[in-house]
């Protein structure tokens, strides 16, 4: 698991003078499923086709086993790749699709004892690999099929099995659930772990949807501005964001400016919180990560602050509940009803507590303001896209 | 909204009912009456003593449609693969010749061909032709080009080029990208990515372009009588004159037609079950 197989080493891209990726260092282990998560334009997708050889780096290497491969052709890397648009081949059928790696395929001859001449891959084997793929992918049946007869989640698995069959150290894939809808992405996402963990073979994905990389992912990391932000689990992601960026890209957060008393200790609004942060400077400006799930509402007079309930949106599970301390309005998730209006008090554990240094992205998320006017107009309308949304625009 | 669009069809389907079918269904009464009225067959009968002329012209049309096809495609591949600003040179100078009357052109090919003509001139300016007496030992003034079978093929060539390059090119303009970036992807060279990707994906492209060059070239009746110089009979001007020349024969020049129709709708055919599930082509 923890082999090292591919090694980025300051990478540095630009298009016509202007720069997409800045300073990219990373290493991939061997087996494992690390995903590239960012908005659009973050630099992702260049990073990944870069791996895949068809983009070159202004500068900087990419390693494959430690051997140098900016300039080896894309046909020359054992690494696959699952399109976004599957771009299965409109002329051939599924069964074609598949054996076509296969059949790109020259090895020594083991007849010929000084091993220079190749061979194509014998028909029987194509036919019992391509087989074996149908069957990973739970389409048996369908290998005389055109592609466009196909499902989108079929396809999908078909674009999968073309790559997967070459048997490839690692497969790339660019944003490949983009395309189905909600439903079928659950399906595939759980369907894709299986397949990983099967094959057993490094998974580089990319995508833009943080929900996606949690459920996934070994590894993520999260990119913006060409730029890598933080490089993690998805529990160390979600838990211990690195600044402001992160924490308001993986699933919800308040952000509130801080300071840190001392190690331990972090004041917010002029009130002192208990927290388990620490190795900042005395005194020193922050940003305070506190997650609408981890706040306990209380009475007025038991609460470390109290603020003023200007928004309710039944979720199902769990009410959304918008509340105003002095001006900045906070995002609460809690299973209690609370009316629109009322003042409450509220109460974090020092666990709920995120202390991160100021970045360059502090004071631009974490506000609810907006977002409780647009709770306003959508009135019970699913909230789900909205974060996906925001990330989008950059 | 459909039936309101529809409106607007109108004018062309009379105009093709007046034009198209109606012109057809003559032939095909023409073709089985006597030069009296009533009806026969012996219009097809005699038709065996024209297969001469089926035969050339089928062959050098085959000929023009191979070399355009040969010429034609690499120029088109060539031309999808360069810049936006190059591909739109590119295609006005292909257009261009097509701006200037059919006629005009021809008649300028044969001033270009003749004895006396542009060519041979050049040829004796720079010493080809000494330079080939002296090799063949012949003793030549010039070369005769005009009024060949050859020059009729140049004819087809020049005069239908464009008709395959154009199918050609928009078929392979719009092929998706990252098919060839998967087939790279997949282990294919370049050479394998043209074989096995690009070739059978314009292949749509190349049906339409041989329909067009080939159709028309079989029936061509002008480029043969003015660079073939009417020695080498095509079933055009045989056609032709049986309408227009010495041999009025209006009912077996309708046979012909009605014969040559038939046999250019069965080739079409066959090449486009040739080409089944390759993306329907156009017919003719």
């Amino acid at each position: 698991m923890s082999k090292e197989l591919i090694r980025l080493r300051d990478l540095c891209m630009a298009y016509d003078n202007e720069p997409v990726l800045n300073n990219i260092n990373l290493y991939i282990n061997d087996k494992e499923f690390l995903t590239l998560l960012g908005p659009s334009g973050c630099g992702k997708t260049t990073t990944l086709r870069i791996i895949g050889g068809f983009a070159t780096p202004t500068s900087g290497d990419v390693l494959f086993d430690g051997v140098r491969i900016n300039d080896v052709p894309p046909y020359k890397r054992q690494i696959n790749t699952v399109f976004q648009k599957y771009a299965l081949f409109p002329h051939l059928n599924v069964f074609e699709n598949i054996a076509f790696g296969l059949r790109m395929q020259r090895r020594p001859d083991p007849s010929d004892p000084t091993g220079k001449r190749t061979v194509k891959i014998p028909e029987d084997e194509i036919r019992e690999r391509v087989m074996e793929m149908l069957e990973v992918i739970s389409l048996k049946g369908f290998e005389s099929r055109r592609p466009d007869a196909l499902s989108g989640g079929q396809q999908q698995r078909v674009a999968i099995a073309r790559a997967l069959v070459n048997r490839p150290k690692v497969l790339l894939l660019d944003e490949p659930l983009g395309a189905l809808d909600l439903k079928l992405r659950k399906d595939m996402q759980i369907e894709l772990k299986r397949i990983q963990q099967q094959v057993g073979i490094t998974f580089i994905y990319v995508t833009h949807d943080q929900e996606e990389a949690l459920t996934m992912s070994d590894t993520i990391v999260v990119m913006d501005k060409g730029s890598i932000q933080q490089i993690g689990t998805p529990e160390d992601i979600y838990n211990e964001p690195k600044n402001a960026f992160v924490a308001d890209f993986i699933g919800e957060s308040n952000i509130i400016d801080g300071i840190m008393v001392r190690d331990n200790l972090v004041q917010m609004y002029g009130k002192q919180f208990p927290c388990l942060d620490g190795g900042f400077a005395e005194n020193e400006p922050v940003d305070v990560v506190i997650r609408p799930e981890d706040i306990d509402i209380v009475p007025v007079e038991q609460g470390q602050l109290t603020g003023t309930v200007t928004n309710v949106t039944f979720k199902g599970m769990q009410y959304d509940i918008i509340v105003d301390f002095k001006g900045f309005k906070w995002l609460i998730q809690t299973t209690d009803h609370s009316p629109e209006g009322e003042r409450i008090g509220i109460k974090i554990d020092p666990d709920g507590i995120h202390v991160m240094k100021k970045s360059q992205y502090s004071g631009m998320f974490g506000d609810y303001s907006s977002f409780s006017d647009e709770y306003d107009e959508l009135d019970d309308a699913s909230l789900e896209p909205v974060e996906e949304e925001s990330g989008d625009e950059e | 909204m459909k039936n309101k669009l529809s409106k607007f069809a109108v004018p062309y389907v009379i105009w093709m009912a007046l034009f198209v079918v109606a012109p057809i269904i003559m032939v095909v009464v023409y073709a089985f009456s006597s030069a009296e009225g009533g009806f026969t067959l012996d219009n097809f009968s005699n038709m065996g003593a024209y297969a001469v002329v089926f035969g050339r012209s089928f062959k050098l049309a085959l000929i023009a449609t191979v070399i355009c096809l040969a010429v034609g495609y690499p120029v088109s591949y060539m031309m999808s693969k360069e810049g936006p600003g190059f591909q739109r040179v590119a295609m006005v100078l292909i257009m261009l010749p097509m701006w200037i009357n059919f006629l005009l052109r021809t008649y300028s090919w044969m001033s270009i061909l003749e004895n006396n003509g542009l060519l041979n001139r050049l040829f004796q300016k720079i010493g080809v032709i000494s330079l080939y007496n002296g090799i063949f030992g012949t003793d030549l003034q010039f070369f005769p080009m005009l009024n060949t079978q050859g020059a009729v093929v140049l004819g087809m060539v020049y005069n239908y080029l464009p008709f395959m390059i154009l199918p050609i090119y928009s078929v392979i303009i719009k092929l998706d990208r990252s098919l060839i970036e998967a087939a790279r992807d997949l282990g294919a060279n370049s050479f394998n990515v043209f074989r096995r990707v690009i070739l059978p994906l314009s292949f749509p492209g190349i049906l339409s372009g041989i329909t067009m060059v080939f159709v028309p070239s079989v029936s061509t009746f002008a480029i043969s009588k003015m660079l073939g110089g009417g020695t080498e009979l095509l079933l055009g001007d045989l056609i032709e004159q049986q309408f227009l020349g010495g041999a009025y024969n209006p009912q077996l020049g309708a046979a012909i037609s009605l014969v040559m129709m038939v046999i250019v709708v069965v080739c079409m055919w066959v090449m486009n079950r040739f080409g089944e599930g390759e993306e329907q082509a156009v017919m003719l």
